[in-house]
Parts: structure tokens; C-alpha cells; sequence
């Protein structure tokens, strides 16, 4: 049908926008918290609008149970990574690109 | 262009073999050959698959209404050297590992010639 | 549609092992490696390879990419530069690959159905293998029926690896009073994500297992999935908990089981009468037979596979968490 298709392929195209973006924003930010919310964007917007992009190119039988389920699995599991790495950096001590500005600046008041 | 076409996948399985042999040859890290030493047997599998591709074939999973399937063959072999392949290095790995214990150093220049001191 | 898609993924395959070699921090040359096989995964379900697509993505990408980070902890993350030059390499290196080049002229074009690939026992395969064996999997019945014998071969490589990591590094069980807690025990959200996937992790690994007949699939693909869920189940709650749920002994007891369970049906074919791992003999219906024969020796796969991957885990692990307490 027509009108799935052209909805499916904004979808296509909307995911691989988000993507792109998110693959541009891992170079050009300039702080690793930055960072790491670009790379999410890709992990998680991204995929949910090619899977419903994919999922309404399939008729109605396993493979859109199949895709629903790759769906949750992702949904799941891309936010958890992404968490996890902005947690160890918290973690280890990495300091934002705003808090480390503000130490400067106390130094430089103090010193 | 078909020319190209034709052997282009040939000619990249090549240039990986290649790459993956220079990690082993000359890299000075013990770890590093052995992602070298994978790189190569990756690029091998490669070489296997694509001699067995039909063009206009499908996988080859017995479908309804689908007459040219791509050749099983090269995907069994590949699949047993792909299991042997990790058999391996994680066998070359554990031996890293030891080595760094009895030499203090996994890098090459450093630990030539230390059988000596041991 | 399907050369652009080809030929975009080789070059970026050749990109990623291009830049392999200039890397010396070996963190990014691991991930780098991750990727790399995750390219080829995709290259080859492009060439309509899905079951060794399915291994590479779990076994290249899952598999060696954790060992390697686990040696990376132990050896160190920078690579130092070397003191010799990089010409004698580089010249061997531009001979070995203009030969091979001229020698690939030789090939038949990519594709090509007249392959002489193609043409000898690959038809019988294709045709028979329905009738003979009954599976949809070709690649199913060519490995655990036609050339049951290689796949018997590789699990016991599989499970001379364990051994031999075994008796490189060996899994030390330390006295509990002296060992802390390792583990994630901060990280609240990954302790009740993980707690909801690893069952599901679990749950597909038993579904590629079975489903192999009919669908990409089989025992090693589900050994490793297997063992992925418990390696996630490591990381994130510590190995003595892990040791716990898992422990060394059972899984040297399960590798050497799924072995003898493989021999077993080859010996037990024997005694009915036929050649080692012969199918037929097992049921009084040939195809029933080579059914119940491919169930059976493919779960003794997954059994080894997921025990030794295990095994080698652990091993690596308890050195890690073994020169973290020193």
C-alpha cells in the first residue's frame, strides 16, 4: 500500500538522519559527557524509527514479532551502555567541561 | 569496470591479508599481533565466502519457491574454522598473559633477549 | 543494490584494518577489532552466509573481543614503539600481496554460477539433502550429517583450548574471607538490567540451539550466546558470586560430557550395525534417525562449546581480579 510505504521510508530516512547526526556530534562535541550523549542518540532514537520504518515493510506475520522484540531488546539494553559509561567517567572522577571551568576559575581566584 | 566488479572483493580480501600479516610481522606488542593474527583468518573466511556466492542465490535454507541457492559448502568449513580460530587465540592470549608474568613485558624489544636472566 | 552495499562494506572493512596498524593504544585497537568483525558479520550475511554471520557477529565479535580486554588488563594498554624499521615488513609485505593479486586473476568471476566451486558434490548437497537428511538448514545437515565427522574434530579442539588455557592459567579459588566483593555495586541501574536480560539471554541461546534445524543456528552459535549470558552475569555481580551460581567444576564436568555425548552416538550407530556417526541406524525410519542424531550431537556441541568459553572466562578473569587484590 502506498501510504505505508511513504510512512516507512520517513521513518527510514528520519532514523538515518538521527544517526548521522549523532555519528557528527561524536567528533565535533567538545566534552566526553557531550560526547556520550551523541553516541545514545544514535542508539536509541535512531533505532526506534528504522524499526518502525522495518516494521511496517513486513506484513503482518513472525518477523514483526521478531523486530518488535529486537526493538525492546535495544530499547532496553542502549540507554543501560550509555548510562554505564557516563557513570564510570562520574565514577573515576572525569569532570565536566563546566565544572572543570569552575575549578579554574577558583584557582585563579585563590592563587 | 565489470573487470573490477568482478575481482573487487578478491582484491580487498587480499589487501586485508596483507594488513593483518604486517600487524604479525612488525608490531612490537604481543596482544597486537594476535588482533593482526585475527585480522588475517578473518580475511581468509572472507576468501571462502565469496567463492561460494551465486550470484541471484539466496542463503541456503530450503524455501518455498526459490531454485538457485549459494553454494553450503564454504559456509560449513568457515563455520568450523571460525570456532578454531578463537580456540586459538585464546590459547595465544593465556600464553600472553604468562608471558607477561615471567618477563614483566609483553613487547618484543624488551623481552629478546632476556632468556639469559631467567 | 546489492554490489553498492558490497563494495561500501569493503572499504570500510579495509579503512578499519588500515588504521589498526597505526594505533598504538591497544584499548582502541581491541575496538576497532570488535568492529572489524562486526563489518564482516554483515559482509557476510550480505553474501548470503547467515549461519557464519551469526558465529562471526558472536564469536569474533562477543567472544575474542572480551578475551582480549581481559588480557589488555593484565598486560597493559599502550603499545611501545618499536626500535626496528618498518622496511623489511613493508617490502615483504607489497611481495607477498602483488603475487597474490596476479595469482587471484586466475579466479572465476565473482559470482558466477559456472564456478567450478559449484559443481561436484555442492549440487548433491543442495538437491539431496532435503530427501536424505530432511532439515530446511543445508548447512545444518552438511555439518552435523554429511561432515559430522570435521564437527566432532572441532569440539574436541574446542575442548583441548579449555584444557590448555586451564593448565596456562588455571582458575583460582581464593579464600573468601580474603577476597572483596568485585562487581558493579554502584551502578544500581545495570544490577536490574542485567537482572531482566540474562534470563532472556539465556532463553534465545536455547531457541538458536533448536532452531537450528530451520533457521541460521545451531550448537556453537547457542555455546557462546550461552556463555555471554553468564560473562554479563560476572561483570556486573563478580565472579565469586558467579562461582556460586556456575562453578569450575561443573562446567569441566559439562565440556567433557558434550564430548562424550558426540562419540557416543557415533559408537552407539556402531553397535547397531552401521559406520561411526551414522545416522540411519539410530530409529527404525532413516530420517527419524538422522533427525534424533542431529539433536542429539548438536546439544552436545553447545553443552562443550558453552562450558569451555566459559571455562576460559573464568580463567582469564580470576588472573585479573588475582593482580587487582595484589
Amino acid at each position: 500500500m502506498l501510504i505505508l510505504d511513504i510512512v516507512s521510508a520517513l521513518l527510514l530516512i528520519a532514523g538515518g538522519f538521527f544517526g548521522l547526526s549523532g555519528a557528527i556530534g561524536l567528533f565535533k562535541f567538545p566534552d566526553f559527557y557531550t560526547r556520550v550523549h551523541s553516541a545514545s542518540v544514535t542508539d536509541s532514537i535512531a533505532v526506534i524509527l528504522i524499526m518502525g520504518g522495518l516494521l511496517l515493510q513486513t506484513s503482518f506475520d513472525i518477523n514483526t514479532a521478531k523486530l518488535l522484540f529486537i526493538m525492546l531488546f535495544l530499547m532496553l539494553t542502549s540507554p543501560t551502555a550509555s548510562h554505564a559509561l557516563a557513570k564510570s567517567a562520574r565514577h573515576g572522577g572525569l569532570a565536566s567541561m563546566a565544572e572543570a571551568k569552575m575549578d579554574e576559575q577558583e584557582n585563579n581566584n585563590n592563587g | 569496470m565489470s573487470f573490477v566488479l568482478d575481482y573487487y572483493n578478491y582484491w580487498v580480501v587480499v589487501f586485508l591479508m596483507m594488513t593483518g600479516f604486517y600487524i604479525v610481522i612488525s608490531a612490537n606488542n604481543l596482544v597486537k599481533k594476535i588482533v593482526g593474527l585475527n585480522i588475517f583468518q578473518t580475511s581468509v573466511f572472507m576468501l571462502y565466502i565469496t567463492v561460494g556466492k551465486v550470484s541471484g542465490g539466496t542463503a541456503p535454507i530450503v524455501t518455498e519457491g526459490v531454485s538457485l541457492y549459494s553454494n553450503p559448502l564454504p559456509h560449513v568449513l568457515i563455520l568450523t574454522a571460525i570456532v578454531v580460530g578463537v580456540a586459538t587465540t585464546a590459547l595465544g592470549l593465556s600464553l600472553v598473559v604468562r608471558i607477561k608474568r615471567a618477563y614483566g613485558t609483553v613487547e618484543e624489544n624488551e623481552f629478546e633477549n632476556k632468556d639469559d636472566a631467567i | 543494490m546489492a554490489e553498492f552495499i558490497n563494495l561500501a562494506l569493503l572499504a570500510l572493512l579495509a579503512l578499519t584494518a588500515l588504521r589498526i596498524i597505526f594505533l598504538k593504544d591497544l584499548f582502541s585497537v581491541v575496538m576497532l577489532f570488535g568492529i572489524y568483525s562486526f563489518l564482516s558479520a554483515s559482509i557476510f550475511l550480505n553474501l548470503d552466509a547467515v549461519d557464519v554471520a551469526f558465529t562471526e557477529a558472536s564469536v569474533g565479535a562477543g567472544i575474542s573481543t572480551v578475551l582480549m580486554l581481559g588480557t589488555l588488563a593484565l598486560t597493559g594498554r599502550k603499545e611501545k614503539a618499536s626500535k626496528h624499521s618498518s622496511c623489511l615488513p613493508l617490502v615483504v609485505v607489497c611481495v607477498t600481496g602483488a603475487v597474490l593479486i596476479y595469482g587471484t586473476l586466475d579466479m572465476p568471476p565473482f559470482g558466477d554460477p559456472n564456478n567450478p566451486a559449484h559443481q561436484h558434490v555442492a549440487p548433491r548437497y543442495i538437491e539431496e539433502s532435503l530427501k536424505e537428511v530432511g532439515l530446511p538448514n543445508m548447512v545444518t545437515s552438511v555439518l552435523a550429517s554429511y561432515r559430522g565427522f570435521d564437527t566432532l574434530g572441532e569440539v574436541v579442539v574446542v575442548f583441548a583450548a579449555a584444557i590448555g588455557v586451564l593448565s596456562l592459567l588455571g582458575i583460582r579459588r581464593q579464600k573468601d574471607e580474603l577476597v572483596a566483593d568485585t562487581g558493579l555495586k554502584e551502578h544500581r541501574v545495570l544490577h536490574v538490567i542485567a537482572k531482566l536480560i540474562i534470563p532472556l539471554i539465556i532463553l534465545f541461546a536455547l531457541y538458536v540451539q533448536f532452531h537450528g534445524d530451520f533457521g541460521p543456528g545451531g550448537g556453537f552459535q547457542a555455546g557462546v550466546i550461552a556463555a555471554a549470558a553468564f560473562i554479563l552475569y560476572t561483570l556486573v555481580f563478580g565472579l565469586k558470586r558467579t562461582f556460586v551460581v556456575v562453578s569450575p567444576k561443573f562446567l569441566a564436568w559439562m565440556a567433557s560430557i558434550g564430548v562424550l555425548v558426540y562419540a557416543c552416538v557415533g559408537l552407539f550407530s556402531m553397535f547397531k550395525g552401521g559406520q561411526f556417526l551414522d545416522y540411519n541406524q539410530l530409529a527404525a525410519d532413516p530420517i527419524a534417525g538422522q533427525h534424533y542424531g542431529i539433536i542429539i550431537i548438536e546439544l552436545g556441541v553447545g553443552i562443550t562449546v558453552f562450558a569451555a568459553m566459559l571455562s576460559i572466562f573464568y580463567a582469564f578473569e580470576s588472573q585479573v581480579e588475582r593482580s587487582n587484590v595484589q
